[in-house]
């Protein structure tokens, strides 16, 4: 545990606001966690008597089983809501539920929302940590700081490396806080998509917009592949999956192209066939699964962290 | 309450009468009448040492909400904010529900405006319900005192019908106004550009804009008729303009005080209040409006007053309803143009009250003896603090709101009756 830093964040909205300081600092507190669950008995009474709330707005399998994981390992008593069996089908506002949430008295509450800005709302509305787990396009912070913990752990450093991320860039949250995450850490992210997919004025964010699959992927320390979503119904972005998968899917031939050490890397669920081959996926240079290791260390460091700027009451 | 004032020592700036100078103005019995001749002994004394005596600002583009959504505005309250704002007029837009395409709701709207502090313009629909499908009755329209058309909210999808709109709309002497936008690549809640992919917000490109103007601008040029563009925003939307005009077509275009002072920037912080359409662009298009506002190209500035309730404002912003309130800082925001060098005094009052009259064809915009007593007295010095207490209109979604402003009506006449009086 490193001790003497003022990790001065009681929300956790996105990469944009943490200082490279705070990374180091929630990648070195996720590492100590880390060895907590490969215990025979995965528990440690940190965060005894607190009350996490998770409000899950859509569907997942990793971010909110990891969550509740890292929570419930730290002894913590979590609660899930998701959308679907919520009073939100029965018309009740975000703010609304929210605060009937804090209303009850968590000390965290982490949102899942289809709309960028969901949670900087919230923090406006209730009393209670908020927690970012993906909000539309705009940030997934947990996932690109287990993103960088996992390169860290690989290369040993976070600065100087070139970090090749290919696919639906437009849609990505977790591309944004990649993007966001390794830059300010010193490292160059090439990015490499369609062009219908690659968001205006990325390059304003810090990427290097490729022109072809060899520059973003040459030489590259790492290789991040992202999901290809389905169409969007009033937006013809892609002709087909075929057609993404002949011209910018990541084949053995796409990796051979970069560094021999490279990692290959993806925030799941994964399309196999699409943009990423299974060959690849499932190869000795995949870290795919490490990735979602990290994530339960992570996250227990998120909430411990936060924990910490609890306002102290009386 | 008197029935004569006289109006002392005021700045007159009255374009249409080439007068840019000190004197004083008479009222009389809702006209203006001669300061020198007419006895008008019971006159009211107005000492206007240190302000402007403006012919009354007129907002060619408001929403008033009223029939339908009184719980946002209604043309009482819609009035009294633009009163406070240095207004003796302003025209209404037909996106209320129902849909102003009707003489019934013309006529309902005029009613209520008999008691209003302004007098009210409507402006109807160009199509039935605004869907886009066929005219609505212009002539009836008319008869019921509308004094444009237009299906602002929403663009005109079908060319074949803004071109019939143009032709049929000048046989009954009705201004066309213009909401345009190509619907297909509108998805999106804020302009496109760096700002919007920080924040994982989808983008409004600028050319939804652009492409449109030039289509009404096409239109016009080929019919040879009039059309009015409403709300622009983008650098690329001015140049068109400017370049149609300079082949004589027949358009004329209204920008608002939001597009001359803010950039997409502030929408930073998902602030729902800095939400409209169109949006607000960026700092290149913002140059290019007061570009435009300089060198002629735009005719008016017109504020495009859309009043929503925290229940459409405090929501994600996604979900947020398009729309800003301006009515009551319009003036103040415009007056900052003056100090900054970009418009001169004389330029205020044509963008604000003279060319806003002659597009809609309204016997106002002028300090003529014998013409309606619509005068507004500024005093373009006086510092005021605009916070969300002090918001005259219903709702208070203003991204102005704490500002500090210079500059604002201190009297206002219409019809020879003070609406607003902050001098005392």
């Amino acid at each position: 545990m490193t001790t003497g830093y003022f990790f001065p964040h009681r929300h956790i909205l996105g990469i944009d606001h943490l200082s490279v300081d705070d990374i180091h600092h929630i990648l070195s507190t996720a590492e100590s966690f880390k060895e907590i669950s490969s215990r025979p008995i995965k528990k440690v009474p940190t965060l005894r008597g607190n009350t996490i709330i998770n409000l899950f707005f859509e569907p997942s399998t990793r971010t909110r089983l990891s969550f509740e994981v890292a929570a419930k390992r730290m002894s913590a008593d979590t609660f899930s809501i998701s959308a679907s069996t919520s009073s939100a089908t029965k018309g009740e506002t975000l703010i609304d539920t929210a605060r009937n949430i804090a209303a009850m008295n968590p000390d965290t509450i982490i949102i899942r929302h289809s709309f960028s800005g969901a949670p900087h709302m919230l923090t406006r509305y209730v009393d209670a940590a908020i927690i970012n787990a993906g909000d539309g396009t705009h940030e997934h912070p947990s996932q690109g700081l287990l993103d960088m913990l996992t390169v860290r752990q690989h290369k040993g450093r976070l600065d100087g490396l070139k970090v090749a991320v290919i696919g639906d860039i437009l849609h990505s949250r977790v591309a944004h806080s990649d993007i966001l995450g390794f830059t300010k850490m010193g490292s160059e992210v090439f990015v490499y998509g369609p062009s219908t997919l690659i968001p205006h004025g990325l390059d304003r964010l810090g990427a290097r917009v490729c022109r072809t699959l060899t520059q973003a992927v040459e030489d590259a320390d790492v290789v991040m592949t992202l999901r290809i979503q389905k169409e969007r119904q009033h937006d013809p972005l892609l002709p087909s999956f075929r057609e993404y998968a002949r011209r910018f899917g990541v084949t053995r031939e796409v990796v051979a192209l970069a560094r021999p050490d490279a990692l290959v890397m993806h925030p799941g669920p994964i399309n196999r066939g699409i943009e990423l081959m299974p060959d690849v996926a499932d190869s000795d240079r995949s870290v795919i699964l490490d990735q979602v290791t990290n994530g339960v260390a992570v996250r227990m460091a998120l909430l411990y962290l936060v924990m910490g700027n609890a306002p102290v009451s009386g | 309450m008197s029935s004569c004032y006289l109006i002392k020592n005021g700045r007159i700036i009255d374009p249409k009468n080439s007068r840019d100078a000190i004197g004083d103005l008479a009222v009389k019995n809702g006209r203006l009448v001669n300061a020198g001749e007419e006895n008008i002994d019971d006159a009211v004394e107005v000492d206007a040492t240190g302000c402007w005596v403006v012919p009354g600002l007129i907002d060619m583009h408001v929403h008033l909400r009223e029939p339908g959504e009184e719980y946002k505005e209604d043309i009482i309250s819609g009035s009294r904010a633009a009163a406070a704002g240095g207004f003796t007029g302003v025209a209404c837009m037909p996106n209320t529900r129902p849909v102003n395409d009707n003489r019934a709701v013309t006529s309902l709207i005029l009613e209520l405006a008999a008691k209003a502090s302004t007098r009210i313009y409507p402006v109807a629909a160009i199509s039935k319900g605004s869907n886009g499908e066929s005219l609505a009755e212009f002539g009836d329209l008319r008869e019921a005192g509308a004094v444009a058309v237009s299906d602002d909210g929403l663009p005109v999808r079908d060319s074949q019908l803004m071109r019939r709109a143009l032709e049929y709309a000048a046989d009954f002497g009705l201004a066309v106004i213009s909401h345009s936008e190509e619907p297909s690549l509108s998805h999106g809640s804020m302009n496109e550009g760096e700002v919007s992919t920080r924040l994982g917000l989808q983008g409004i490109p600028t050319v939804a804009e652009s492409i449109m103007v030039y289509r009404e601008i096409a239109l016009a040029e080929y019919t040879g008729k009039a059309v009015h563009i409403a709300h622009v925003s983008t650098a690329m939307s001015t140049e068109l303009i400017r370049s149609a005009k300079k082949r004589g077509v027949l358009v004329t275009a209204e920008t608002t005080p939001h597009y001359f002072t803010l950039t997409h920037e502030a929408v930073e912080g998902y602030a729902t209040n800095a939400k409209m359409n169109p949006p607000l662009r960026s700092e290149e298009d913002r140059q290019a409006i007061l570009q435009g506002l300089a060198d002629g190209t735009f005719d008016a500035i017109a504020t495009d007053h859309a009043p929503h309730s925290i229940l459409e404002k405090e929501v994600e912003f996604d979900a947020a309803a398009n729309g800003i309130i301006g009515l009551e800082t319009s003036l103040p925001l415009s007056l900052a143009l003056v100090r900054e060098g970009v418009i001169d005094e004389r330029r205020l009052v044509e963008l604000m009250s003279v060319n806003p009259a002659s597009i809609l064809g309204l016997e106002a915009g002028t300090l003529s003896v014998g013409a309606p007593a619509d005068v507004t007295i500024i005093n373009p010095q006086i510092a005021f603090h605009y916070t969300e207490d002090k918001v005259v209109s219903k709702s208070k979604n203003s991204p102005f709101l704490d500002w500090k402003l210079q500059g604002r009506a201190v009297l206002t006449l219409m019809g020879g009756r003070v609406t607003n009086n902050l001098l005392n």
